[in-house]
């Protein structure tokens, strides 16, 4: 069971802004974990954890200098707030 | 010109001949998509325009007797999460609303580069989340066999517009079975190839160790031919691999002595009579035609939901962390009214308000799967388990060629039938997430419709899934291929 005190916790790890909606998230969450249990059924001794199918390590490239290109400019025009080429932002400290 | 009898092939073909041009077959189908998607909203945005323009450059080539590729003027739908340059990309989202791609992905690129026509973007589950692309922002998308009816998910726009006839092909991902269950519940083909096989370069992320892109068609020749444009390895998508040479390419298939696996566990109480019977026909015609039908077993197949619904949330939350009202997307800080004081105002507001009921579920599932003193009771079980599940499929392939399964234990649903139970919906994709979990290739073939006094609208469709080992779609395709040719 997860407590509203427990959803208020989570949803500001998450920085997601809810709306008296601790009491739905709980349920919601709550039954979800119920069936997610059954996952404590299984022996997981010795077994070695998966993170992606197939066999890739190591992918390097050459480090070398970023083009200034036509996408950059588009990814400035995406910006909500920005002056020049920076964006613009609420105070961080 | 009939929309309803073209394929790839016959579209080159009248190309060709010249019974029509390009620009004619682009206008035709964006008449019938004015006639028709009104009712079935598959498409989320249209680029008629753009579309006539490229349509032209095709015509050109072939007026000046240059030859044109097969799929030179072909008209095509690319689900809304997947990048096309300079178009809207919205993921089905609110927080992506008014986004411009800033570049194509990858898969858009090889094939302009074929010279598809781009007809429009069709629409999906927010952020891919969902299996009945009830869970867009922009409105639900209707079977085209009964508009009741979902059409599947989250692909479920891509797979409609296919359908319907209002594209010729179209592109979804797959990260649960997004692509194979709503070409399922559409009565179409889709495509799930192996992890690593397709570029992921420019596909909105959900859950990165598990989407792909694949062809969503109306045969399985048109299926190869998409597939076999886009495959590849790309510089842009380290986790993109090469095709080994072998790949179950090497000539063709046999029918004769073909052994197909059929999990005794897939056959389970939950899955509708009249789809048991179906799928059961399809197999014995496999048997008939030469196949050996052999029963295996995949004990970890229970687990492998629970097991999804650990990873797959887990690692969106991480992945839409990136939707923050500052870089892109839906901002607090546009608004008229400031309501932010703070960045953190700023955070919270903006996903707050943009992200969707179902998406914002998932993120708190995996937030919290993920949070300190969970991590290794969920996540790291559920990756120990994804092991188990792959090692599953591996030994049943020393024993087989290809396992078949439904795509769905279900027909097309109603509108509304499952909203409101998050995990009810969940289940309808119990057959396809183990594919995902394990990375494996897996094709939807339409294998009938169901009988239609069950239902009002008329009979529904019904796909059949089938499995293959890492990078042998040629082989799965193959053997789809023999579903019909008999």
């Amino acid at each position: 069971m997860i407590s509203k005190e427990e959803v208020r916790h989570i949803a500001k790890l998450a920085r997601l802004g809810i709306n008296q909606e601790e009491e739905k998230f709980s349920k919601e969450l709550s039954l979800i974990l119920d069936y997610i249990e059954k996952l404590k059924e299984v022996d997981v001794k010795n077994v070695k954890p998966t993170s992606y199918s197939g066999k890739i390590e190591n992918i390097t490239r050459k480090d070398t200098e970023a083009q200034k290109s036509e996408k950059t400019s588009k990814l400035l025009e995406l910006f909500p707030d920005r002056k020049k080429r920076f964006l613009k932002t609420k105070q961080i400290f | 010109m009939e929309l309803e009898n073209l394929t790839i092939e016959k579209a080159h073909q009248g190309l060709l001949k010249k019974e029509f041009s390009a620009q004619e077959l682009t206008e035709r189908y964006f008449q019938k998509i004015e006639e028709e998607d009104k009712k079935i909203h598959s498409y989320l945005n249209l680029y008629q325009d753009l579309a006539i323009l490229q349509a032209k450059e095709t015509d050109e080539m072939i007026s000046r007797g240059k030859k044109i590729n097969l799929l030179a003027g072909i008209p095509a739908a690319v689900k809304d999460n997947i990048m096309v340059e300079n178009l809207k990309c919205t993921a089905g989202s609110k927080i992506l609303e008014s986004y411009v791609a800033p570049y194509d992905a990858t898969v858009v690129k090889k094939l302009k580069r074929e010279g598809i026509i781009i007809l429009g973007k069709t629409n999906l589950d927010e952020f891919a989340m969902g299996s009945s692309t009830e869970n867009s922002s922009f409105g639900p998308t209707r079977n085209p066999s009964d508009l009741e009816r979902v059409p599947g998910g989250s692909s479920g726009g891509s797979a409609a517009a296919v359908a319907a006839n209002l594209c010729l092909f179209s592109l979804g991902s797959d990260t649960g079975g997004s692509i194979r269950q709503p070409a399922s519940f559409c009565g179409v083909v889709g495509l799930k190839p192996t992890y690593g096989a397709v570029s992921r370069y420019g596909l909105i992320a959900f859950a990165s160790s598990l989407d792909q892109i694949g062809p969503i068609t109306k045969t399985v020749e048109d299926c190869q031919t998409i597939f076999n444009a886009v495959l590849g390895k790309d510089e842009m998508d380290a986790t993109s691999v090469s095709l080994p040479p072998s790949g179950g390419r090497d000539g063709k298939s046999q029918i004769k002595g073909l052994k197909i696996g059929v999990p005794k566990e897939y056959f389970i109480k939950g899955m509708e009579a009249e789809v048991e019977k179906m799928i059961k026909a399809a197999i014995q015609k496999y048997q008939d035609l030469g196949a050996k039908i052999v029963e295996v077993s995949l004990p970890y197949t229970e687990y492998a939901l629970p097991c999804y619904y650990i990873i797959a949330p887990s690692e969106a939350s991480a992945n839409l962390a990136r939707y923050d009202g500052i870089k892109y997307g839906y901002s607090t800080t546009r608004r008229e009214q400031k309501t932010a004081n703070s960045l953190l105002d700023i955070y919270l507001q903006s996903r707050g308000e943009g992200f969707g009921a179902e998406v914002r579920r998932r993120i708190m599932l995996g937030t919290y799967a993920l949070s300190a003193g969970y991590y290794d009771a969920y996540y790291l079980r559920a990756q120990k388990v994804r092991t188990l599940i792959t090692k599953d499929f591996e030994k049943t392939f020393k024993k087989v060629d290809a396992i078949f399964s439904p795509t769905s234990p279900t027909p097309a649903f109603k509108i509304g039938e499952k909203t409101s139970d998050p995990l009810e919906m969940y289940l309808s994709d119990i057959y396809t997430v183990s594919v995902n979990l394990a990375g494996l290739p897996a094709i939807s073939i339409p294998v009938g419709k169901t009988s239609s006094s069950q239902n009002q609208g008329g009979g529904l469709p019904v796909g059949l899934q089938i499995i293959g080992k890492p990078f042998e779609e040629e082989k799965i395709m193959e053997i789809a291929k023999m579903y019909d040719n008999k």
